[in-house]
């Protein structure tokens, strides 16, 4: 039979059957969409964590303070009051492929200024520290060396502590105290919203790590040390370097830090969200072999009602092929007209989800792919085999089922 | 001349059950171009039978057939198609036109398949509605199956065997789920056709159906036990006279008050 004429047969069958062909292709949108969204919002969330791992920085190594027992009581990590401001010093001139150092203090405190009083992290850092945690200045600058040196009571701060403090006002030039000491605000850090345990990052103060030691806290060590390595596959010569010289500088004494790279947190992180897109493709492949289900049932039935059609043509002298050949022409139009509007509907699934949640969605060409593919295959073996038992009935037989 | 139909010695044994049914024992038989058969038996005699292994639907146990000069012994599944698509036209009793499909698109149907395939489909859908024409129905082309009466749906099914231009016209009961009325009607198609030189094979049990015809064979328990030249031939267009005269007097007696 010449192609045109049997897809128009084929085309025709479709339209006879509209509701059948309607259900038929729902089945195979239902898949394929599902498939679509659920992958979809998978890749959104990870791409999500994977992008507040990226606020933290680029490339960070952090050192902690190990643990230090005392009387038989050992601390947990961190416990140590070990890390000094020498040993960031050191790193920064001794350690190679290292862009920035920062000796991070950390503490709560109350601070007051224009006549407003606010309880927020009053954190001491060295210059490098907005490099270092990518988190430019909008306005204003960051504190220099020299007030490093200087022990200079000028302060950067987050845009929430400025929100409570300097309402409708211009912060940079005014002053804040803290542990009644005055600082100069020098600089406003740009927005970066909360981190991946919920706290507000922009709740902060940024003064002199050396400030913050002698006028603040009052402390000799210090909390960590942010190092910011120079390229991702140098990072772990850097942190072996790292740990070498503070080994060093301690003398053969047990080692008392912890060296952390920042893909450790990260592949932590992003553990967390493919186990979630796992999750999320498991429930899109159920709904893949529900909605396979479904075609299957639906072309099963469908060939088995049709067998008296099919009885009709072979009487009026259609070959057995020609009857095969129209029966793979419409399944392959419903299985592909259903996987184009399932791919429409997912896509436009996720968009709303993306829209409605803020939410990256990431559509992926391979779950597009895996999902019309099995699709299809189901929809075009369940409408081709049943046909090819039809299409062997002898006419008559194929006439009288009734 | 040789005879379009020629059959000899034809059986059918159906091994389905669990005694095999000898449906048909031994039919010789000769038809020629321009006939008019009417078949007939009672239930069981044989006659649907012989009316498949006629156009080719089923196959002999034994026996020679041939169509046109045909030995359809020798055919494959492929050729009978192609052999029941260009020299035979089917007539169902019960219509077996396609569903939810127009009258125009079921004639067209068996012009999509065999040797017609090439044809386009203006020229297809050219002589569908030409064979439309013949039988009455060229204005209903469009309407579906199920908006047309039973002698309507029989016309189109009629329609369709004849769009192929066979060699005979095999019925087979085409007048049992018809009214009387509708019945004669679709008569008058068939001696119309006839007229105009086309073979017709019909199998029926009403006596006064097959008075329509030419000639008229009985068969019992699988052979042929009659063979013969319609006496009192009716025709159609008188009967359907006659109907309607009938029909306007009983209107009169039944309702006087109008």
């Amino acid at each position: 039979m010449r192609f045109t004429t049997i897809f128009v047969v084929a085309l025709r069958a479709l339209r006879r059957n509209s509701m059948r062909s309607i259900l038929t292709a729902l089945g195979i949108i239902i898949g394929v969409g599902a498939v679509i969204t659920m992958v979809s919002i998978g890749n959104g969330a990870k791409s999500q964590i994977e992008a507040q791992v990226a606020t933290l920085g680029q490339n960070i190594i952090t050192v902690f303070p190990g643990s230090f027992s005392q009387g038989g009581m050992r601390s947990g990590f961190g416990g140590a009051l070990t890390l000094t401001p020498e040993d960031a010093e050191a790193i920064a001139a001794e350690v190679a492929d290292v862009d920035g150092v920062s000796a991070e203090i950390t503490e709560r405190s109350q601070i007051l200024a224009n006549g407003l009083n606010w309880n927020t992290t009053v954190k001491g850092e060295s210059p490098d520290y907005p490099a270092i945690r990518n988190w430019p200045i909008a306005q204003g600058t960051m504190f220099s060396e020299q007030d490093v040196k200087s022990l200079g009571k000028v302060a950067v701060i987050g845009k929430t502590v400025a929100d409570q403090l300097f309402p409708n006002e211009d912060p940079i030039g005014q002053t804040l105290r803290i542990r009644n000491l005055p600082f100069r605000v020098v600089g406003l850090l740009e927005t970066k919203g909360f981190d991946m345990r919920g706290q507000d990052q922009d709740d902060v103060v940024l003064i002199p790590y050396t400030s913050h030691m002698r006028r603040v806290s009052r402390r000799t060590n210090i909390n960590t040390i942010l190092i910011q390595g120079s390229s991702p596959d140098k990072l772990d010569r850097v942190k072996m370097d790292v740990e070498d010289l503070l080994t060093q500088r301690r003398r053969g004494r047990e080692p008392d830090f912890t060296v952390r790279t920042q893909e450790e947190i990260a592949t932590m992180a992003t553990a967390t969200s493919s186990t979630m897109t796992l999750l999320l493709a498991a429930i899109a492949g159920v709904s893949l072999i529900v909605g396979g289900i479904g075609i299957m049932n639906i072309m099963l039935v469908s060939v088995t009602e049709r067998t008296r059609e099919i009885g009709i043509r072979l009487a009026i002298g259609a070959h057995g092929s020609d009857v095969l050949t129209q029966f793979l022409i419409e399944a392959i139009l419903l299985s592909s007209l259903g996987g184009v509007m399932g791919v429409c509907l997912g896509i436009a699934a996720s968009e709303i989800v993306s829209q409605t949640n803020g939410w990256p969605v990431l559509v992926s060409p391979s779950s597009v792919f895996i999902a019309v593919g099995f699709s299809a295959a189901v929809g075009v073996f369940f409408g081709f085999y049943p046909a090819r038992k039809a299409a062997r009935l002898d006419p008559i037989e194929a006439l009288r089922f009734e | 001349m040789a005879p379009v139909v020629q059959i000899r010695e034809l059986h059918k044994i159906y091994e389905s059950g669990e005694v095999p049914v000898h449906a048909v024992r031994g039919v010789s038989l000769d038809i020629h171009k321009g006939e008019f058969v009417a078949l007939m038996g009672a239930s069981g005699s044989g006659k649907s039978t012989l009316m498949n292994m006629l156009g080719c639907l089923d196959r002999p146990t034994r026996g020679s057939y041939k169509l046109d000069g045909i030995d359809i012994e020798k055919l494959d599944r492929n050729e009978l198609a192609d052999l029941r698509n260009q020299k035979l036209g089917f007539v169902f009793q019960g219509f077996n036109l396609l569903a939810r499909t127009t009258a125009l698109e079921n004639v067209e149907l068996p012009m999509l398949y065999g040797r017609h395939r090439r044809l386009g489909m203006d020229v297809i859908r050219e002589r569908a509605m030409h064979c439309l024409d013949i039988v009455g129905l060229a204005k209903r082309h469009d309407h579906f199956p199920n908006q047309l009466s039973g002698g309507q749906q029989q016309r189109v099914a009629i329609a369709r065997a004849l769009v192929n231009e066979p060699q005979v016209l095999l019925a087979d009961e085409p007048t049992g789920n018809l009214d009387s009325k509708t019945s004669v009607e679709v008569m008058g198609v068939f001696q119309k056709l006839n007229d105009e030189g086309i073979t017709i094979v019909m199998v029926t049990h009403e006596l006064d159906i097959a008075s329509y015809t030419k000639r008229n064979l009985i068969l019992r328990d699988g052979v042929v036990v009659r063979d013969e030249a319609v006496q009192n031939r009716l025709i159609a267009s008188h009967e359907l006279l006659r109907i309607g005269e009938a029909e306007t007097a009983a209107k009169l007696v039944n309702s006087p008050s109008a």
